[in-house]
This record gives structure tokens, sequence and C-alpha cells, in this order.
């Protein structure tokens, strides 16, 4: 079973991306009890599924390896990975919550040997690279994955394979007869900072995202130019693998759209201006990239790295909201629209089509077991009503990694306020 | 309590049967000199953990050597905070780079030999830092500014229980926010403007008892260190008060760009204002019609979007401001919402409104706003207003509009104080005699009058800038962090930005105050080694008063005293070791890292005699990134050389040129130094370091030339923490020319 230490002064956490891990360390390295709820088996949210960050092209890893360093360094946190968070009862200074454990199969004696994985015959959708590859069925989920401990799929237990990947195990670390639990957990605050999820970009229905395998989203394209991706860091297209050296990137997909996502997503025309740098990597001058725009949003200082961008004789840049889009015999995906700056009709084939989707809140404020306020898109809203829960990260907006950074350090002052109050109270 | 030494070779994850490990038992005893050896076929596990604590409890072990996996695999389990703990490399660093065959076996084993070896010595070269005691008590936050960001700041830390002195340079609190009318909205439903919020936040500072106010006051002086700063604040009457303060925010806001530079927008004219001045108008006309200053009431305006922003030409502000899309929109609803008939144009090229703000926009369409994209050439009077020539973009044709008033959307400029490298250059030009330095030296008590912390630190009176002025960190992902520990910039003296986002800010700024406080009072680190207990100390009667660790610390930790030694100001100091590596002398020192601990496991390292043709490099690896790359090189089971002996540390400053030195003048063939990128994109955790560390290296060059070795013998090499294919293919590049260069001649010397 597992054991959770936590009081009325414990603040709980749920979300392990790059927001919650940074609310549970600002507390806990100032000297917090902090539970940390993760449903991955890994922490870093979707940060680590980026190759590289905007404007500085740096990788998300380098800030994570700190982050993990933090946390392993700081005896005052507890990571429950494949963990939900199912009710909450309560009030603030005083919530009881139950946490839904999902069975990974491995314990704590995993020593990330890898012969469990040697001994895997089956595969399964690879999540972390968004299904767009196979991993075998006793997996590491990524190389910085923290716990760094092997997850077995649950499509193995009871089978033959199974029980090889189980004997494969020097260590007693495969567990087959895991069970799902639930624990149930005091806290005195609670930070949600449950993220983001990409929109759903085969409701955009015009554009096929779904049907024309060479429509994929900007989620898509970050582990198609990772190394360590399913292409193995090339950008060539799904269709037929043929290398994608005129890329497309259909701005506000679902967002700006009181058919989709009413807001602006804020992150998503400085991620298309960061992949134009991919492709520019990857093909040197043979890479084009035309950006179909609304308005560039690239807000305070990121106007640098818009200019440097624009002055880039390989990335075009036309004012349009692609009106719909057709796939030419080759495979090739075909735009079609109006390029509002003079009014001129286009229909322009590409390799590959990248849509900048939008965020919308991974879990919106409706679906928090506890009385939440939430805008109209259920992002988190702050309110004296939320007691003692708190939004944190892209839980509460459309929001880059910086800022999303800065959400979840200003939330965890909020939560150690709250504890506070409990602790003068009971001293 | 005397030390004692134990090492522990673990046989699990196959390092049993790809070494031989009662040949590093014996390694460990023999060479390690280890008075406790014991091998655990499972050393993880937790009879192997329980075994080791047992020494510990039972055995008075004090220092521990782990011969197993990385020092980042497994960390749950070999976690003894109470001994000095070295780590043996052996599975990612060894037996999973090298390929498991007959013709690798003796070279593996080498190798695993050379880092059981330097496992022991590095760890008899530790010991278990005992923390600071100098440190500070004061649990007080200073708040410098009282606009939006720093009320937040202070009423924030006050509901958490911490007291806060507040000073404002003007006689009331609000800043700019107080200037304004109404906010941009901050919650659903984004359709019209909202409150300014100022005067309920005045009001809380008022009842808080926690939060001391003073008005009309500047920071004249900060002395001291986190926990322990004393803030001299001049009130305009004269008087001066000395604060003790643990941790201090900067909030010092900023100026709008000035509107005369715009001559060519019309900046200057009667009838042509900024988003401030157009403020004062509908705070004037109170809700009703909104009037020109002539008296007026305005018919037709036009708002001219990125006034002196984005500025390509060099002459005005490069940068976007981010809040001036949605205030024109604010703006222009203060004439829609009193009377629906005026004409409001708003003229833009990208209308940036993020997030929730697209209704807002929306509404403001609704309610009549018309946004044309187009570039404005000019402003010129018109009969008793003003003609605003542009390009209209969606039409592609230069075109004019009429309107009583136009209003300039022009930019922030952060409140920062003076740029400490312009600082440090009139300083330098000032110390001569001539007219020249005259100059220079009025122009450097003019920068001074700027400053806003007056720190009374050796690097400066204030934080140093990033680009374009602002107090903003270049980390993604980590924002707050200053190159001045426990000082924090919110709000827009940090980035532009909104309100919105300055009270955000402003929190987590308190947040990262707070805990800086709480962390100096027990001694420990600040980020980004949270918790680190060790500081660095100097042997004081070594030092030749060089000064060159006062000029490299990246984070202002020390200064000089009164006898021109160094001051370590430990609470300032982030322990990246930039000043170990700097000191010529090699007077300075960690508890669990100096010159010693590194120096002792080059020289623990086996050199084959010339004649082996196995040759030694020495990896100096950053280990924040250069390290966990070679591990995941490991873990991918990346081959490289095996006559690689890494070392990590804390950060590519913290190189002392002894150890290169050391390293050729015993035999090794080479050294490859990995750090990370530097320049205006670093990467470096600790801002400067690899700068630094990468400057003195290029130094070695000569001093190899003196030794008469080849300078390709030292390598440096910017290493990304994704370099995990690249990087042994790097390695193994360099081996082979090392190769071809063949051996070093000092072998066996």
């Amino acid at each position: 079973m597992t054991s959770v230490v936590a009081t009325n002064q414990t603040i709980l956490v749920v979300g392990g991306g790059i927001a919650g891990m940074t609310a549970a360390l600002e507390a806990a390295e100032t000297g917090k009890q902090v539970v940390l709820v993760e449903k991955n088996p890994y922490l870093g949210g979707r940060t680590v599924q980026l190759y590289r960050y905007f404007p500085k092209m740096c990788h998300p890893s380098c800030g994570l390896e700190i982050n993990l360093r933090r946390l392993k360094a700081n005896p005052r946190i507890q990571v429950l990975t494949m963990a939900e968070v199912t009710g909450i009862t309560g009030d603030k200074g005083n919530y009881s919550v139950t946490v839904k454990l999902a069975p990974r199969y491995v314990n704590e004696s995993c020593t990330a040997c890898g012969e469990c994985n040697k001994a895997a015959t089956s595969e399964v959708a690879d999540a972390f690279n968004y299904n767009l590859g196979k991993v075998k069925a006793a997996y590491l989920p990524a190389n910085m994955a923290y716990p760094q401990r092997y997850v077995i799929d649950g499509s193995v237990v009871g089978t033959a394979e199974g029980e090889a990947i189980k004997a494969a195990c020097k260590y007693g670390a495969v567990d087959l007869d895991m069970k799902e639990e639930v624990v149930t957990l005091n806290a005195g605050a609670i930070v949600w900072a449950t993220g983001w999820q990409p929109y759903d970009a085969a409701k955009i229905t015009p554009y096929r995202y779904g049907e024309f395998k060479n429509v994929i989203t900007n989620v898509e394209f970050e582990r198609l130019a990772d190394p360590h991706g399913p292409t193995g860091g090339k950008i060539v297209r799904p269709s037929d693998g043929k290398e994608a050296k005129n890329v497309a990137f259909i701005q506000c997909a679902g967002s700006r759209d009181e058919n989709h996502l009413r807001h602006c997503s804020r992150f998503c025309c400085m991620a298309s201006l960061k992949q134009t740098r991919y492709v520019q990597e990857a093909y040197g001058d043979e890479g084009k990239s035309t950006v179909y725009y609304i308005d560039i949003r690239a807000i305070d200082r990121f106007e640098d790295f818009y200019q440097e961008v624009k002055a880039n004789p390989n990335v075009s840049f036309v004012k349009s909201k692609v009106a719909r889009i057709s796939e030419d015999t080759n495979g090739d995906p075909r735009l079609w629209g109006v390029n509002t700056e003079g009014y001129v009709r286009y229909s322009e084939p590409h390799d590959l089509v990248v849509l900048a989707v939008g965020m919308e809140p991974s879990v919106k404020n409706v679906a928090i077991p506890a009385e939440v306020m939430g805008d109209s898109s259920g992002f988190v809203m702050a309110d004296p009503s939320n007691a003692g829960i708190f939004g944190a990260g892209c839980a509460t907006n459309a929001l880059d990694v910086n800022r999303a950074v800065q959400s979840a350090t200003a939330a965890a002052l909020r939560a150690i306020q709250v504890v506070n109050q409990v602790a003068r109270a009971e001293a | 309590m005397a030390d004692k030494h134990a090492a522990y070779i673990c046989t699990g994850c196959e390092l049993g049967t790809r070494l031989d490990a009662a040949a590093l038992v014996k390694t460990a005893t023999k060479d390690g000199k280890i008075a406790l050896v014991r091998e655990h076929a499972f050393l993880c596990s937790a009879d192997g953990v329980a075994m080791i604590k047992n020494d510990i409890d039972n055995e008075a072990v004090t220092h521990v050597a782990i011969c197993a996996c990385s020092r980042r695999a497994k960390t749950e389990a070999f976690n003894f905070p109470t001994v000095a703990m070295s780590r043996g490399n052996l599975r990612e660093g060894v037996i999973w780079i090298r390929p498991d065959t007959d013709e690798a076996r003796e070279t593996t084993q080498e190798m695993a030999e050379d880092y059981v070896r330097m496992a022991c010595a590095e760890v008899k070269a530790m010991k278990v830092p005992e923390g600071n005691q100098n440190t500070g008590t004061s649990k007080t936050l200073l708040v410098v500014g009282g606009g939006m960001s720093g009320m937040t700041a202070a009423v924030e830390a006050s509901k958490a229980g911490y007291k806060v002195v507040l000073v404002e340079k003007t006689g009331a609190l609000g800043g700019m926010a107080a200037k304004l009318w109404k906010r941009i909205p901050n919650r659903e439903p984004f359709k019209a403007p909202m409150d300014n919020g100022v005067a309920d936040l005045v009001a809380q500072i008022d009842a808080d008892a926690n939060i001391k106010v003073y008005l009309n006051a500047v920071v004249a002086k900060t002395a001291g260190a986190p926990g322990r700063f004393k803030a001299d604040i001049a009130v305009e009457s004269g008087a001066v008060s000395t604060e003790d303060v643990g941790a201090i925010i900067q909030a010092s806001g900023f100026t709008p760009y000035d509107v005369n530079k715009l001559s060519h927008l019309g900046g200057g004219q009667a009838n042509v204002v900024d988003q401030l001045g157009l403020e004062a108008l509908a705070k004037a006309a109170n809700g009703g019609p909104i009037k020109r200053a002539d008296g007026k009431e305005v018919k037709s305006v036009v708002f001219v979007q990125c006034a002196g922003q984005r500025d390509t030409s060099g002459e005005h502000l490069s940068y976007c401001s981010g809040h001036c899309c949605a205030t024109s929109v604010k703006q222009a609803m203060y004439f829609k919402d009193a009377n629906p008939d005026v004409d409001t144009v708003v003229l833009y090229t990208d209308l940036r409104m993020p997030g929730n703000n697209e209704d807002f926009y929306r509404a403001a369409q609704n309610k009549g706003v018309i946004f044309s994209k187009g570039v404005v050439s000019g402003v010129s009077t018109s009969g008793d207003g003003c003609k605003v020539q542009f390009k209209d973009l969606i039409l592609n044709e230069d075109t004019s509009a009429d309107a009583d008033l136009v209003v300039l959307a022009t930019g922030m400029v952060p409140t920062t104080g003076p740029d400490l490298d312009a600082l440090s250059e009139a300083n330098r030009v000032a110390e001569g005699s001539d007219e020249k330095a005259a100059v220079a030296k009025e122009q450097v008590i003019q920068m001074m009058s700027t400053s806003v912390l007056n720190l009374d630190y050796r690097q400066g009176p204030d934080m140093p800038q990033f680009k374009h002025g602002f107090n903003d960190s270049h980390f993604i992902c980590f924002p707050y962090e200053t190159r001045r520990t426990a000082i924090y910039a919110a709000g827009p003296t940090r980035r532009p930005m909104d309100i919105a986002q300055a009270t955000e800010d402003a929190t987590g700024a308190a947040m990262k105050a707070i805990q800086a406080m709480e962390n100096a009072g027990l001694g420990k680190a600040a980020h980004p080694r949270a918790g680190d207990l060790s500081f660095p100390t100097a042997r004081l009667e070594g030092c030749t008063q060089c000064k060159r660790c006062t000029v490299e610390c990246p984070f202002g930790a020390i200064d000089e005293d009164e006898k021109r030694f160094p001051l370590f100001n430990e609470s300032r100091c982030r322990r990246c070791g930039t000043c170990m590596g700097a000191c010529p002398v090699r007077v300075i020192s960690f508890e669990n890292y100096s010159v010693n601990t590194v120096g002792a496991q080059i020289k623990a390292v086996d050199i084959p005699d010339e004649f082996s043709e196995k040759p030694r490099v020495l990896i100096l690896a950053c280990e924040n990134d250069a390290y966990p790359a070679l591990d995941m090189a490991g873990m991918n089971r990346n081959e490289y050389d095996p006559f690689m002996r890494v070392i990590p540390v804390r950060c590519l400053g913290s190189v002392n040129t002894i150890w290169i030195t050391d390293a050729l003048n015993s035999g090794f063939d080479g050294v490859m130094l990995m750090g990370c990128k530097h320049g205006d994109q670093y990467q470096c955790h600790f801002v400067k370091g690899s700068e630094l560390g990468r400057y003195r290296m290029s130094k070695v060059y000569d001093t190899l030339k003196g030794m008469n070795l080849e300078t390709e013998r030292l390598m440096d090499l910017e290493v990304a923490i994704t370099d995990v294919d690249t990087l042994p293919k790097k390695i193994n590049e360099y081996a082979a020319k090392i190769q071809e260069m063949g051996m070093s001649p000092f072998k066996g010397l």
C-alpha cells in the first residue's frame, strides 16, 4: 500500500507539469510539506514533450534537470505518479482528498536497468510521442523520466509475455499483482495545476485533421523535430516519409473562434515562429515555411524573435484565416483562402501543414471535484469562493512556460498563506 | 569524531558480470586506502541501504563512496545526509557506454577501477557541510515601489505572516495605476473597463499593521546580505531611518516612452496625447464626454498603436509593451461608453490581445470601434484637429483620417537604475585626471543618482540589467532568478506587462523573497542549489588580494574588507564555485567541493605509460547539462571511448586552471571541458559561470605552449543536455585526434 504522510498544514499540488513542479518546489523550499500528484508515470508534463523553447531555442530538459535535482534533494515533497484526485471534501485549512493510483506494475526496487524492456515483445502506443510511434509494453517513458522507473502496460498482465517480463527482472521490481489503489490524505491548501491539452483539431472540420495524414498539430511537430522523437528528429511527413521542406503553419487553429476556443491561446504564434526554425535547421535554405496568421502576437521582448524570423527569406507570412484544406493526388495538402492584405485568393500546396492548435484546460473547472470558479473556457478563475484551492499555470489561463512558472510561484504563496494561518491557529 | 571511510561496490545491473568486482574491492582497499569495503549484489535494495545505514550508525562511518550507478540515479535509496558521500559511476559511466565484448573487457575494467579510485579519493577530501553560521534572522521584506506591483507584493507577503517595509518615492501609493481612469478587465465577462483597484489596495495597506509605509522616500543605501540587510530609507524631509530586512523586492515600475521623441507621429502637438495623457482626460471627464485640453469635446479619435515601439530603425523601442493594444481598446470604450457616436479608430499592425482579452476586443468591435491594419506615416495639424496619414495594409493604399484627438500608444521604459556595464566603464574612465575623466566622473554621479537600491556591493548599486534595460532573468523555467540573491524584481521593471500580470508577478516575487529569507536564516543556499549548506571559505593568509573572486562572482556575493581582502557574504552566495575557479592561489574552497576534491580525483587516475597506447583524457563536465547528457548517453547505450575519465563540476565557472595543468603535467593526454552555452542566450544556470570559465580557459592555452604541448590537448565544448547522441560522437572524434597527436610526453615524469 502506498502511504502518504500529510496533515492540515500540507500543501497538495495536483499536476506535475512545470507549473505543479514549480509550485511544489517553491513551497517545499520554503519549508512546507508538499504532496505532488501527477497522472502520468513521470513528471514534467507537456513542457518535456517540447523539443525547444522559444525564444532562446534552449531545451526544456535543461530546466527539468534542475527541478528534478531540487526535488531529489528535498525531503519535504512526496510524489505520487499515475495518480488522480477523485474527491475533495472539507474546507480551507482542512481538506480531505482521495487520490486514485493506477498500477504501474513496477515497484521502487526498479533500477531502470532495462531487462524488462528486453523481455517485452508486444508494442503499445507511445503516449509521450503523442502516439506517433510505439514503445514496448515495458518502457521508460522518456530519458528524463522521473521517477526513473519502468512502466508495464496493463495489456500484458496475465499473459505469458507478462510472466517473461517479470522473470527478466532480477530485483523483484515487477509486480503484476499490483491493483488500483485509493488513498485519502489531508491537506490545508490545494494548488490545482493540471495544465492544458491541445484543442481537438478534428473539430475544425475544414482542415481535415485525422483524415489527411499530412495535416498535423503543433505539439506533434515538436516530437518530429526532437532527435528522440518517433522520426529520430527528421522532419518528414507522415503519409510517405517524404522530407517536409515546404511547411505551412496555420495560426489560430481553433483559437479566437467563437465556434471553438473563444480565447487567444497566446503561445501559438511564438511556437510557430520557433518551429519555422526547426524547418530551417533541418533543411537550410531549402526549408521553406509559410505562416498563415491573423495577428502575430509576439508580445514584449519576443518581438525580437519575430523580427529575426521575419528577416529570414525562407519564411513568409500571409495574413489570412485559411478557409479550407484539400489534398492533391501526391498527398500535398493544399490551402485555400484569401490573403487579406490586398484581397488575393490563393490555393497553395505544401508538403506538410502544421495546425497551431490552442490550449484548453485539461481539467475544466466543472470537472474538478470541488466548487471552483471558472471562466467560459473552463480555466480556473481566482475567486475567494474557491477557498483554499488555487489555480496555477495553464489550468488558469493560456500561458507560455515562463508565465506558467510565474503563476505557479504566486499560487505557492497563496497556499502558504493558508497553511501558515493554520499553523498560527494551532500554535 | 575521527573520519572513517567506507566504499561499497554494487554488482547489480550486470556490474558483477561485466566487471571483476573482486578487483574493484581490491582497488578501493589498496589504491583507495579505504578501511571498510563491501560488495553487494543489489546495493540500492532495502537490504543494501540498511547495510550502509548500519555501518554509519554502528561502525561510525563518516564518509561513504558508493560505486554503483550514476549520482543522478537511485537518489532516494542513497540518501545519507549525515555523512560525506561520493558516487563512482560504474553503470551509466562505464558498462553502459562500453560494448560487452572480450576485447573491450580490459579497458572497461580499467575505467571502472579508475572511477572507484576517484570516488574514494573524492570522498576522503570531502567534509559534511555544517552550514553557514553567519546567518541573518530578519524576516521583514523590503518592497521598493508603491505602485500596483509593490502594493500587491506587500499585501501578499503580509497575508503569509511577514512584516513589510514599503518605500514609495512619491507622496502617495498607487503608482501608474492610480493615474488610470479604469483598468483592463481581469475577469469575466471581459466586456467593459473596470475600476483600477488602487483604492482598495491602499485601504488594505493602511489597515495592515504588518506593513510600514514610507512615502516621499527612497532607499539611500542597502548594505548586508539576505537575512541581514540594512536599508537606509531617506525621506524627503531629510530624515533617514535604517530598517533591518531579510529580502528585497524591486517594484520600481516604468515611465512611458517620451512622446516628444515621436515628432513624426505628432508627439508634442497640442491634440496628440499618449495613453497616460488620455487617462488624465478621461479622469477629468469622469464618465462624461471626453474633452481635449482646449475644452473641445472629442468627436473623433485615432489610436496609433506601436508608437515608438517595435521599432526597427534603432531610434526607438524595439520591443512590444504588451498591454497597449488592450489599453487602446479600453480607451476607445471610454469614448464609446460616453457617446456611441464618437468615431474611434485603432490603427495597428498586429492586434495583440492574448487570452480572454479576445473577448474584450470583440466587445469593442460590438461597440463600434473601428480597427484598421495600417502603418502611420505622419500626424499633422489640420483645422483645429489632426490629420493622420497612414498606409492601409488591407486595401494596400495610402490614405488619411481626420481626428479631434490622436492617442499614441507608447511603450514602457523600465525604472531599473544605472546600467552596471555602463557604470563600470564610466568608473574606469573616471579614474584618470584629464578632461575626459572629469566628464566621466560627472556621468558616474548622474547615473548613481538614478539608482533604485543603492546597494553597497562591490559590483554596483543595482541589479544587473538584461536586454532592453529590464531586470528580467533570461531563464524560461526560472523567471525570478536574478543575479542578486534575495533581491527580486516585480512588475514592469522586469518586463513590459499589464496590471493583471504585474499583480501575479508581484505575488510570485513575494513568494521568492519569503523563501530567500527563510533559507538565509537557516544558512541554506537559494536557487538553483536550494538547500545546499556548503559555502565558500578562504584561507586569507594565502590570498594575494588579486580581486579576481570579487570581480568574477556572478552574484555580487563578495565585497572587500578594510584590508582589501575578499569578504564573503555567504547568504548572497549561490554556491556555483566561480570564485574557487577564479582564485589563482587556490585558497577558496567548499567543504564538499574544493580544488582538492577534484584534484584528488585527477591524481587518483592510473596513468599507463607512454608505450601502453592507452591515453587518458580528463572530462570536466557541468553537472547541470553535460553530465546528464553523458548519463543519458549511457542509458541509451551510446558508446564512447574507454580512455575518458569524467568528473562532474558545479559549473564551468568553478573549474580552476590548476586542474588542467595538473592533469596535463601528470600525463593526461587531453582535457575536455563541457559547459553550457554562454552569451545573450546563455543556458548557464549561474548566468555568467560558463562564460567566465571559458574566458579563463582561453588563458591556459599560453600555459600549454609554455609546456611545449599542443593547444589541442585542451578542448572546450559547448554542450546542451539534449546532446545525448552527438556528445559520444564528439568525444570519439576527440579521442581520435588525441591518438593522432600521440601520447603526452609528460607520462611517468
